[in-house]
């Protein structure tokens, strides 16, 4: 691979890493409390829908989510590795392919709501 | 004359069960697991979302209201937390070094910003979803 090619797929890693580490333990928390019943005010349809209509609550979803995708695709792509796996361009194009699509999934939803 | 390097046959697979580290380290790289997992699931939400009707969101909240999926978001939380959250601010001085000068700033300084910036992102996350 390309220094040029490295540098963009490292970038992307550490910013969804960064962004990951920072936003997932709230995410997590927030989906515990649905799981227990306990939906709060603010993910209720209307509440949710609103935020998610929002230009600037799009663009910290697709934010959030995309480069999340990203890190996670690439992390994965080296776990194949070191788990014995020895087919590393069949898991890059694999990995990197359902990042791709979740991101595009991700912006076709938000541009719908 | 050939010589033959004596080379010490390693596993592919279970090398990292060796030493304490490279199990933390493997701990550490599974996380990406849950990363991609709760993304997806995000997705499925604002897929649920953009049907634009209450019904298809309230089925999505649904679909996460059984026994199951709560033990799967309480180890989810504990595991990010140990192995995802508290460890990628540990290696942050380490990743990102902030030089000032002639200086380095402290690692510790830079892991205690990680902290700080981390309960202030989690308070706005709760204050937006009407938790606080």
């Amino acid at each position: 691979m390309s220094i040029a090619k490295k540098s963009v797929v490292w970038g992307l890693f550490a910013a969804g890493g960064t962004i990951s580490a920072f936003v997932f333990p709230a995410m997590i928390a927030l989906f515990l409390l649905i799981a227990l019943g306990k939906t709060p005010a603010g993910l209720q349809f209307e509440s949710i829908h609103a935020f998610a209509t929002n230009w600037l609550g799009k663009l910290s979803l697709f934010v959030v989510i995309s480069l999340s995708l990203w890190h996670a695709a690439h992390r994965l792509r080296v776990v194949f590795h070191d788990f014995g796996v020895r087919l590393d361009k069949v898991v890059a194009n694999a990995v990197y392919l359902v990042a791709l699509i979740g991101t595009v999934m991700t912006a076709f939803y938000l541009y719908v709501i | 004359m050939s010589r033959q390097p004596y080379v010490r046959p390693i596993s592919k697979t279970t090398w990292y069960m060796r030493n304490g580290r490279y199990k933390r380290y493997m701990l550490r790289e599974v996380t990406c697991l849950l990363v991609g997992f709760y993304s997806l699931l995000a997705i499925f939400g604002l897929a649920a979302l953009a049907a634009g009707t209450p019904e298809r969101w309230d089925a999505f909240l649904a679909s996460q209201q059984n026994g199951l999926m709560v033990a799967v978001h309480a180890i989810a939380l504990v595991y990010f937390l140990v192995y995802m959250t508290f460890d990628w601010f540990k290696l942050a001085p380490k990743a990102m070094p902030v030089q000032l000068g002639e200086k380095k700033l402290p690692a510790q300084v830079i892991v205690i910003g990680h902290y700080l910036a981390w309960v202030v992102v989690s308070l706005v996350i709760f204050w937006l979803a009407g938790v606080i």
